[in-house]
């Protein structure tokens, strides 16, 4: 039963004067705030776009309730020759949604397509690693150097069969630029536990259960109809009137509302998102600034000032309404083992006077702060209360706070790092310390990739040096220490003042039970509805 | 009268032309669609591959220059987010937003010329005021607002309406329509009342205005004198002199139906051209920008040339005129 015929059944209900409930126990009915743009899954590395295509194709290997990695299409791994070799055991037995078996030579095909041009995750693969077919259902990788989070993304790199794609014309990604729309951005087959029967772009997508899956279905659905729906005050009303039984997100205001109804119940829970403030710290002369001739961000002791006069509680409380977790490092507490070891430095706005004082800025100074308005949640009204808090320190913030579209144009390489003091969020994609410290900590240096989203330039040789070894470390507690010893130099020389991971919110309707990952992503195939 | 239609219709091209110019120097702005498309991790090395392959490095006037030769030829580009040709995304949507705008404006035309009449006829009456009091709230709420109201009573409080969506579509050739089912009215009425209320306060206002200064002509006064009865007076003859000014202005106001139908395809879900122009414009979806604010525009040109060619036909004393060289 579509979402278009419960329309019509409570329509007919509300004529009739009954109520038209049950009967649909097996239509899941799924209301993002973003559409589901291309089927083609190298097209665009985004958390809703992943998760949504996780329902059809399936990676080597996967991500578990609790984010571990498990064995997906790969059964086992094993690292050889000092790791530099990785021999993966492929599942036997697993058929693709149209029938052809899953080989050896598709994890060939995937693996030289994601890393072809027009892709999005090109950095899933290293680019010098190569693929050797042992036999059909053995695959070796083989590496220049050692690389211990080899496979920490595979779960969203997703094998495609590579007798499909050539059938269809679509063995490259399609990129933004292609003159001819590709098959596969219209058109999916994977090995998951959903086909795609129906795919409307911006309209709707209907995943229908895939009888021939491997492993056995925790859900109890015959299919999940998602509908984007971009209003948030239209999308909290669909839930509430019982046409839709999952939303994503809800907004932070509507949460109380939505908990108040007796139809339905918002999921929360600490996202991986860090939210930080950045300075620039590398150009001799702010860009928005009223001191001139030096640059107070290179003062640590400013950095200090400006970490003490925030308080991050009350931007929970008054800001977040209470649905934000206050950070002492730039990774998600989840993701780094030693994270307990670390503390955020209390407030105190009388220490950051001083601190501003022995700096050299009594009265304080004047900077100019980006801030998106559309990005992370709340987050224009984050830099606004930010603003007020740095107020009474005698810091004058003025605020530029835009739209991502030309945020992100302004303060990034693309835009020359046009920026002296900003907000940002962040996930390591790898879900991994080296990941934080590489794109945010690393020094930039022309021709690396190596601190390109570092937007304010900190840098520090010692970390550089502790990247490269956290890199190549195959020993766990060898890695985490390494890894804390970063930490360590960049919360002393405080780089950044991290803010809080935001919280997830999904709308659930009663009835209906969900497993919610911190990573955000909606997977609809561990929910259960009407049991 | 051909040479006057040709005349329009170049005049018609050099609107377009000056739409598109403008688009286009304003796409500046808009962002960098680069940053939409790929995630923050992206590496620059990459992105100046995409950035090379879309041709966004190129000067404005050569990219203005290449899109108006390709959009001539009816190829509108491929949308950045959806990687699908542009044209065929718009004719997948307009049904959507035609048949919302069509409904609406037949909604506001029925309703505002009853609502008019009755005003004008009972100008004295509570309902009356109380319909001039109505038409005001409709003429300075903001739709968005009306929409979640609508939404929040019909759909919410009381379960009658769907909150989002078109219903259930029947697909005729290329057009899909959803006033064949049930579903497909339901669906229809709280986007067409939120669409049409600005215009039907604005021809009940119109058509009461018009009623009240008809009803005081001196042809009215002589069919009084006539004995003729009060309903042939008022609705053979003092309605019908009034609607002409109201399809005029119902006509003309097609465009700015279909233009506004942005804001009201946004709170309702409703998959039209508008709701697609609002999310490219939030990922600066350059393509799909630029060819819906052509089509906007050639709504509008089209109407104008229609209503031009209508006038000359209805007053001959227009024709003369037309076959001066300007």
């Amino acid at each position: 039963m579509t979402h278009r015929t419960s329309v019509l059944a409570l329509a007919s209900a509300a004529l009739l004067g009954a109520t038209a409930l049950g009967a649909q126990a097996a239509t899941l009915r799924y209301a993002n705030q973003g559409d589901l743009k291309s089927l083609d899954p190298y097209t665009l590395n985004e958390t809703t776009a992943n998760a949504h295509l996780g329902h059809v194709y399936e990676g080597l290997t996967k991500r578990g309730k609790d984010l571990a990695i498990e064995p997906g299409l790969a059964e086992s791994w094993e690292i050889l020759d000092d790791g530099k070799r990785w021999r993966f055991k492929l599942r036997e037995g697993v058929t693709f949604q149209n029938g052809n078996p899953f080989t050896a030579d598709d994890v060939l095909f995937s693996a030289d397509r994601v890393r072809a041009s027009g892709s999005n995750f090109q950095t899933r693969v290293p680019a010098d690693a190569t693929f050797v077919k042992i036999d059909d259902h053995t695959v070796d990788v083989v590496l220049q150097t050692p690389n211990p989070i080899l496979n920490a993304q595979w779960d969203t790199w997703y094998i495609m069969d590579q007798e499909w794609a050539q059938e269809f014309g679509a063995e490259m990604p399609t990129p933004a630029s292609a003159e001819t729309p590709s098959h596969a951005a219209l058109n999916a087959n994977g090995t998951g536990p959903f086909s795609i029967t129906v795919h409307e772009p911006g309209i709707r997508t209907v995943f229908t259960a895939n009888p021939t899956w491997w492993d056995e279905p925790e859900h109890n659905l015959d299919e999940i109809v998602f509908t984007p729906i971009a209003s948030d005050a239209t999308r909290v009303a669909a839930l509430l009137s019982g046409e839709v039984d999952v939303i994503e997100p809800v907004p932070v205001q509507d949460i109380e509302r939505v908990r108040a109804s007796d139809r339905a119940d918002v999921l929360t829970g600490p996202e991986l998102r860090t939210i930080f403030l950045g300075f620039d710290q590398d150009r001799d002369e702010l860009l928005y600034s009223n001191v001139e001739g030096e640059n107070p961000f290179k003062d640590v002791r400013v950095r200090e000032a400006f970490m003490r006069a925030i308080d991050a509680d009350l931007i929970r409380d008054r800001v977040m309404r209470g649905l934000s977790t206050p950070s002492a490092l730039m990774i998600a507490p989840e993701l780094f083992a030693h994270s307990d070891e670390f503390e955020r430095p209390a407030y105190d706005p009388e220490r950051a006077r001083e601190l501003l004082a022995e700096a050299g800025y009594p009265d304080g100074f004047e900077v100019g702060m980006d801030c998106p308005n559309d990005r992370y949640v709340n987050d224009e009204a984050i830099c606004q209360g930010v603003v007020s808090m740095l107020a009474r320190v005698g810091v004058t913030v003025n605020l530029n706070a835009q739209p991502k579209a030309q945020y992100f144009a302004k303060v990034l390489k693309s835009g020359g790092y046009d920026t002296s003091f900003y907000l940002l969020g962040w996930t390591p994609g790898t879900f991994d310390s080296h990941n934080v410290l590489n794109d945010l900590h690393g020094c930039r240096a022309e021709g690396s990739p190596r601190g390109e989203t570092n937007l304010g330039g900190y840098c520090n040789e010692a970390v550089d040096e502790l990247i490269e070894q956290i890199l190549v470390e195959s020993d766990e507690e060898k890695r985490n220490d390494l890894i804390k010893q970063a930490y360590e130099i960049t919360t002393g020389e405080f780089a950044y003042v991290p803010l809080h991971q935001q919280a997830l919110a999904w709308g659930v309707a009663d009835g209906v039970e969900l497993v919610q990952r911190a990573d955000n992503q909606v997977l609809l195939y561990w929910a259960r509805k009407g049991d | 009268m051909l040479a006057f239609i040709i005349r329009r219709v170049l005049q018609a091209i050099g609107v377009l032309v000056a739409v598109g110019l403008i688009a286009f120097s304003m796409f500046r702005f808009a962002g960098d669609p680069i940053n939409q498309l790929v995630s923050l991790d992206t590496p620059a090395a990459e992105r100046e591959a995409l950035r090379d392959a879309l041709g966004l490095d190129d000067p404005v006037p050569a990219q203005f220059l290449r899109y108006m030769v390709e959009a001539v030829q009816f190829d509108f580009g491929i949308s950045y987010q959806f990687r699908q040709p542009v044209s065929d995304m718009l004719a997948s949507r307009a049904p959507a937003t035609l048949e919302l705008a069509i409904v609406a404006t037949i909604f506001a035309m029925v309703v505002g010329i009853l609502m008019g009449v009755y005003s004008a006829l009972r100008r004295d009456s509570a309902l009356a005021k109380l319909l001039q009091a109505v038409s005001l709230i409709g003429i300075s709420l903001p739709t968005f607002l009306i929409g979640i109201l609508l939404i929040y009573v019909f759909s919410v409080s009381l379960g009658w309406l769907p909150s989002f969506g078109r219903g259930e579509v029947v697909r005729i050739g290329g057009w899909t329509t959803g006033l064949l089912t049930a579903s497909g009215w339901a669906a229809i009425i709280m986007p067409a009342i939120t669409l049409g209320l600005f215009q039907m306060t604005l021809i009940m206002r119109l058509v009461r205005a018009e009623m009240l200064e008809v009803l005081r002509a001196d042809y009215i006064r002589f069919a009084r004198a006539r004995g003729l009865t009060d309903r042939a007076i008022n609705f053979g003859h003092a309605l019908k002199n009034t609607l002409i000014p109201v399809i005029t202005v119902a006509g003309l106001q097609f465009g700015s139906v279909v233009a506004f139908a942005i804001i009201t395809e946004t709170v309702f879900q409703w998959p039209g051209m508008g709701l697609l122009f609002v999310q490219a414009v939030q990922n600066v979806d350059i393509p799909i920008m630029a060819a819906y604010l052509m089509f906007v525009g050639a709504i509008f040109v089209v109407i104008n040339l229609v209503v031009d060619i209508l006038y000359t036909v209805v007053d001959p004393r227009l024709r003369s005129s037309l076959r001066a060289p300007t």
